[in-house]
């Protein structure tokens, strides 16, 4: 290994090569100008963001379309903190991203410099780890081991500040001698074989086994042996929000998604399950609702690469920790191959009762409602490599509703910190990401005016997204609350916007508006034919519902239904 | 709610003792006492941290240290045969009508005087926290103007160390399944 003499600038860039890094997103600013001249001398292409908390979000969607390391740039103080958010999201929801930010120089630290601020201190509880760099001879070790943590165990945000001094300064660069070494790393081990013995005895045992498939299944690669575990014991799967595409929707065993939002079935089938498999998910709040009541009559597995998750929400009868795909590798040999035909037309039944309740199944009364937008934008885009993006709100849940996804890592939302003004961004670092893929932003008027800015950064650097809003003329899904336990009263979620379509053409980017059902497809097949980035503005229902809805805290299975004008059941 | 004891070492680092600290904080567990010092190993510092949780807020704080990179290694040893010790110096007022009988109280609890004011003693006890309550107890009529502890520390008795590198038993421990991520 030959040893040269380079600046810090130089070494983070030299290492971020090396890393296989190609793409960053980033603003520019005087604490971190060393690292950006020096940028111009490596293969690496900057996306110039409009926000910097754009830039976190585009590294995120970059990181989830390809399960690799999104890294996003900024400068020191308020480009900084404009990343919190950003940061924050992918630790929610274990998004492997490093955010390298410049700092005053090292002698000014503590003095409340111009744009001087403590931001390993203030995202410290929002980062899996992060990094005080004030000399150019620790660059190479914190960024190898930077990428290291990010990418390994649970994945999430990594944040590395360096200063000025240390980006200008030089020293002799020696890649192998920056290699990881800390006395604490630790990877997962392997569970015992007794634990994985156990673990299949109780599925043997069961006869109203559900999989409870989370984001845990794509982080590890497990779809194939989900797949193989599902089916070698006939056993139905129900998938968190961010678990959509861990099995694919059309497979006979998918039950869909659980939760607050999840459809009836799927959290009735929980609530009577006598064993429930969690694969790389966390018991979140929104999928369990009570715990005091939560899957009542159920044993519980429950495999997570992250120790502190075991226990944590629900009391297991087996806690394994380990890398799913490993465990599951191990675990399946020893399942039974069973019919558990009973079991399965047992949920079918509910199934079809739920059925009735469908938006779908509802007759035309000249409404457009979102659902089936977002539905046809599915029968359009069904078998293209399409990348979906949501915001949060309303219409997130009826994407996970309506919009069927068969392959991993084709839905992007932010489920943990429910960030809204993800989706733009995320779906930009998306398209950067996987730019042969078809990719779609839906997005609520509110979550969308939050970061819409950076169109223009989608506009500059020719990444053709096809942003779909979900308009509604109100903050939806907090309007939907106020229904529901406010009595309506709708304080503060009403919500003008500016005409999308004029908006969008000031960017330059092609946009119609669509406000009858007959628009839809076509709107949607001349966006998919534009070369382009393109706004469809659907102006929907305005005080449209999503259903079911299990409200926070209640029990699983007390879920607000649908009204339907056709079928009214005892259950109402 | 009881007393977790945990000895903790975690790299010699700026920063560390507020990422142990912060995570306590953050995942909601009151610290009821922390010390910190160098330990056998150059390099590392020892903590000894006393958490109030339940058993499995115990397991969880146990986890999430092992998340800190920083962290090398977390031993839980309560209920363990552990030598606990906590240090304390206590300013009493004193005149000569009560300056023998607080140095009375302070041969019975073993504890050393070591300053000596017209109006003042200062007292030096080294024990358990229970003995150095007991002997605050006594003191108090007498009129406590000052006291200062440093925390409790902790040692397993016997040969049985905390250790700070990854040993054979701890490899053996993971192929058990006592297993970790970061």
């Amino acid at each position: 290994m030959t040893q040269t003499k380079m600046t810090g600038a130089q070494i983070l860039w030299e290492c971020l090569v090396r890393e296989g890094v190609t793409e960053v997103f980033g603003y520019p600013g005087g604490a971190i100008l060393p690292a950006y001249d020096a940028l111009l001398d490596f293969p690496i292409r900057h996306t110039l963001v409009r926000h910097e908390q754009g830039a976190t979000h585009m590294a995120d969607g970059y990181a989830r379309a390809t399960g690799r390391v999104g890294v996003a740039i900024a400068t020191s103080g308020p480009g900084a903190t404009n990343m919190v958010t950003g940061l924050a999201t992918a630790m929610l929801d274990s998004s492997p991203i490093v955010c390298i930010t410049g700092q005053v120089g090292s002698r000014l630290i503590g003095s409340d410099a111009f744009q001087e601020i403590d931001i390993t201190g203030i995202t410290l509880p929002v980062t899996k780890h992060n990094y005080l760099v004030t000399r150019p001879d620790d660059v190479a070790g914190v960024v190898r081991e930077a990428f290291l943590v990010a990418s390994s165990g649970r994945p999430g945000p990594v944040l590395i500040d360096i200063t000025k001094d240390a980006q200008q300064a030089s020293c002799t660069f020696d890649w192998d001698a920056a290699a990881p070494t800390r006395p604490g790393w630790r990877h997962a081990g392997r569970p015992a074989q007794a634990e994985l013995a156990h673990a299949a005895a109780l599925v043997n045992a069961a006869e109203r086994p559900v999989i409870l498939a989370g984001h845990g299944v794509l982080i590890s690669g497990a779809v194939d042996a989900l797949r193989t575990l599902a089916e070698r014991g006939d056993i139905p799967v129900a998938v968190t929000l961010l678990g959509i595409g861990g099995l694919p929707a059309s497979h006979p065993l998918n039950l869909g998604m659980m939760g607050m939002h999840g459809e009836s079935w799927v959290n009735q089938a929980i609530q009577e399950a006598d064993l429930l498999i969690a694969c790389g998910m966390r018991f979140d709040d929104r999928v369990t609702g009570n715990l005091k009541t939560y899957a009542p009559h159920a044993r519980k597995i429950h495999i997570d690469i992250d120790a502190a998750e075991i226990n944590k929400n629900v009391r297991v009868d087996a806690g394994i920790v380990g890398d799913l795909r490993e465990v599951l590798d191990r675990l399946t040999p020893a399942v039974a191959a069973a019919q558990r035909t009973g079991w399965r037309e047992q949920i079918a039944r509910q199934r079809g009762d739920a059925a009735v309740r469908d938006i779908q199944q509802l007759p035309d009364d000249g409404h457009l409602y979102a659902a089936h937008a977002i539905n046809d934008l599915w029968r359009m885009t069904r078998g293209a490599d399409t990348i979906v993006v949501t915001d949060v709100g309303q219409h997130q849940m009826w994407e996970a509703q309506y919009y069927h996804h068969e392959s991993p890592r084709s839905l992007i939302t932010s489920g943990g910190l429910g960030t809204m003004g993800f989706a733009v961004p995320a779906a930009i670092g998306a398209k950067r990401a996987r730019p042969e893929a078809e990719v779609w932003a839906i997005v609520g008027d509110g979550g969308f005016q939050m970061t819409m800015c950076e169109l223009a950064t989608a506009v500059q650097e020719d990444l053709a997204i096809k942003v779909a809003i979900i308009n509604n003329g109100f903050l939806g899904m907090v309007r939907q609350w106020q229904e529901f336990f406010y009595e309506r009263r709708y304080a503060a979620t009403p919500l003008s916007g500016p005409d999308f379509v004029k908006l969008a053409e000031a960017f330059g980017i092609r946009a119609a508006a669509v406000s009858t059902r007959a628009q839809v497809l076509p709107a949607i097949a001349d966006a998919r034919a534009h070369e382009g980035p393109v706004v469809i503005d659907f102006r929907v229902e305005q005080e449209d519902t999503v259903y079911p809805m299990v409200p926070a805290g209640a029990d699983l299975h007390a879920m607000i239904r649908r009204p339907s004008p056709i079928v009214e059941t005892a259950a109402d | 709610m009881n007393l977790y004891t945990f000895a903790i070492y975690v790299e010699d680092r700026p920063g560390v003792l507020n990422r142990v600290a912060s995570l306590f904080r953050r995942r909601g567990f009151n610290i009821h006492s922390l010390a910190v010092g160098h330990s056998e190993v150059p390099g590392l510092s020892r903590m000894t941290a006393v958490i109030e949780t339940d058993e499995g807020g115990a397991r969880r704080a146990q986890a999430h240290l092992y998340k800190i990179i920083n962290v090398v290694r977390v031993e839980d040893i309560t209920g363990r045969p552990v030598i606990m010790r906590d240090l304390a110096l206590i300013k009493v007022a004193a005149d000569q009508t009560t300056r023998t009988c607080l140095m009375q109280l302070t041969q019975v609890f073993n504890a050393r005087i070591v300053d000596v004011a017209p109006d003042s003693l200062v007292l030096e006890i080294c024990g358990s926290e229970a003995r150095i309550d007991g002997l605050l107890e006594v003191l108090r009529p007498y009129g406590v103007i000052e006291m200062v502890r440093a925390g409790r520390i902790a040692m397993e008795r016997g040969s049985g160390a905390a250790e700070a590198t990854v040993s054979p038993e701890r490899a053996a421990a993971v192929e058990e399944g006592i297993s970790y991520s970061v």
